[in-house]
């Protein structure tokens, strides 16, 4: 049994949450290979080599792979897919793209969202927004598996000692091509793997409230989220949203402010370790899962709350 | 061009679903079913295209039970031109699903197919990249916006950290974000002129596909309870017991 896992990377870092699909491939047992595919990414094969418990790194080098078009990329996993018994990528908006690419070709079904291992064949993952979670067993020869990172503890970034192979790049399919990208800025931690997440709602009122949370954030070290709600009325960026259809986070202490908990937003959070929530409204289904409730107008209790810590 | 939607029925999304005794499943037995809220956008931007002059035909396809011919006159009120159902009871999965819709677009051939990126049901994610892949077509995932001139779509995507944009050769695979656009409601009017729009019905049988599921659900359960929580009564109440209770900050 061998594992490959599908690096996540900007081609000069490597991201967190490979680390985390590492962590889940170790759980599955055998060997764990890491496939490093992208464009001047020698250093990020370098970093996929010091993961803790990676036997080797297989590093696909190419303009084409640049940008992590799924054709392309698709195509360079199934061009070494042979050797393994699970491939595994990351649940991010790159490893949702590609992974089911790669199981259609392969003609096996794609387990999705993993968060927890029962067997080499056997994965639990949520369904209904998370309110049902479902054990499931595949009988393919290959298991294509995409792994929630919240439901895995990181793997040690150092420590391992793997050697890195370069192998031959797959041709453009010249099926698609790479025009820009928009990046959100931020100097606050990654929202997936903040350790304290601060979270506004559509009761922030405005993108200029919005900002009175960053003192928060800052006193706390903190990432900044946002509902639904909030991102569709614009409040803040839509790569802050926290849900089903946004990101799944699961830190240790995550602050809802001026969120009501729809279903959607319970999806995203409802992991976190502890879960703090400040309403005015105290029949807010966030009280629900909340550890500590604060029934209070936010513009009040959040300026008292950072002249508290 | 003609267009190519896909639409699920599901669980209406403002169900609370329980988990059923024997952990078989979840119940599904007398709850509102609505179009997956994806799929909505996803018929929204095909009839839009259309409005534009675009496309010339729009045509909303489903796989399941019986009723998802409910679900396929709800797309041709808001502005298909007609639908085709393949009616199986069988459990359907992504791939099963990828296969009928590649066996529908060899029949009808459209130079666009539009998805919803998820159904909130088994919130899989898969059957659009699947079927791009089936079809060898190029595919675009998670569209906020969707532009298509000549031979070629363009289509801004929501990833992590931002935006990104793409330029795709027609044929292609699109799946719908939520900020695509605002789906219209529909009309009374639009919903008796649907009634009399074409409807076609196959088997999959008929596609010639084999929809044996490939996972084998053992068991559904509740997700671990969340033990319940504590009311406090202010800010400094609530910073001592962050700090001496929970110890996370």
């Amino acid at each position: 049994m061998t594992n490959l896992v599908i690096a996540e990377h900007d081609n000069a870092q490597l991201k967190g949450a490979t680390l985390n699909t590492v962590a889940a491939a170790a759980k599955i047992g055998g060997d764990v290979h890491v496939l490093v595919a992208g464009s001047g990414a020698q250093a990020v094969a370098e970093q996929a080599a010091q993961i803790a418990g990676v036997s080797k790194v297989l590093l696909a080098d190419a303009p084409q792979l640049a940008d992590g078009l799924a054709e392309n990329l698709a195509e360079q996993v199934l061009a070494v897919a042979k050797d393994y018994s699970h491939i595994l990528f990351p649940s991010t908006a790159s490893g949702k793209n590609v992974a089911p690419r790669v199981a259609a070709k392969l003609d096996v079904a794609q387990v999705s969202d993993i968060i927890a291992v029962d067997a080499p064949d056997t994965f639990q993952r949520p369904i209904y927004a998370g309110n049902a979670i479902a054990t499931v067993q595949s009988a393919d020869p290959v298991k294509v598996l995409t792994v929630r990172t919240t439901g895995f503890d990181a793997v040690a970034a150092q420590g391992g000692s793997a050697a890195v192979e370069s192998v031959a790049a797959v041709a453009d399919s010249g099926l698609s091509s790479f025009v820009g990208r928009e990046v959100a800025k931020s100097d606050r931690p990654e929202l997936t793997a903040a350790k304290i997440v601060v979270s506004g709602g559509r009761g922030m009122g405005s993108a200029e409230n919005f900002k009175i949370l960053d003192p928060l954030a800052d006193k706390l070290g903190a990432a900044l989220g946002a509902s639904r709600a909030a991102v569709d009325a614009g409040y803040a960026p839509n790569d802050w949203q926290v849900g089903q259809t946004g990101k799944i986070v699961a830190p240790q202490l995550y602050v809802a402010i001026g969120i009501s908990g729809a279903i959607q937003h319970l999806a995203g959070m409802k992991d976190s370790k502890v879960i703090v929530a400040i309403n005015k409204d105290a029949e807010a289904p966030i009280f629900g899962v909340a550890d500590y409730g604060l029934v209070a107008d936010l513009f009040q209790a959040v300026p008292e709350l950072v002249s508290a810590l | 061009m003609k267009v190519l939607v896909p639409v699920k029925r599901v669980v209406d999304y403002n169900v609370k679903v329980r988990v059923k005794s024997d952990q078989s499943g979840v119940d599904i037995a007398n709850v509102k079913m609505s179009m997956n809220p994806f799929d909505e956008i996803a018929v929204e931007e095909a009839t839009r295209l259309k409005e534009k002059g675009a496309a010339t035909e729009v045509v909303a396809v489903s796989c399941g039970v019986a009723q998802c011919q409910e679900t396929l006159r709800t797309a041709m009120a808001i502005g298909a031109d007609r639908g085709a159902l393949v009616q199986t009871d069988a459990e359907l999965q992504p791939l099963a699903v990828a296969k009928l819709l590649k066996a529908l677009v060899d029949k009808e051939q459209p130079q666009l197919v539009i998805l919803g990126k998820q159904a909130i049901d088994d919130d899989a994610n898969q059957t659009g990249q699947m079927l791009a892949a089936l079809l060898g077509w190029p595919q675009a995932t998670f569209a906020s916006k969707l532009e298509v001139s000549g031979d070629s779509a363009t289509v801004t995507r929501e990833v992590d950290g931002g935006l990104e944009t793409i330029t795709l050769k027609l044929p292609a695979i699109v799946t719908t974000d939520l900020r695509l656009n605002e789906p219209r409601y529909v009309t009374l009017p639009n919903i008796m002129k649907a009634k009399k729009k074409q409807l076609d019905n196959y088997t999959p049988a008929d596609l010639g596909v084999d929809v044996a599921p490939r996972l084998k659900t053992l068991k559904v359960t509740e997700p671990p309870a969340r033990s319940a929580g504590v009311m406090v009564p202010d800010v400094a109440t609530l910073v001592e017991k962050l700090k001496n209770e929970a110890k996370v900050i």
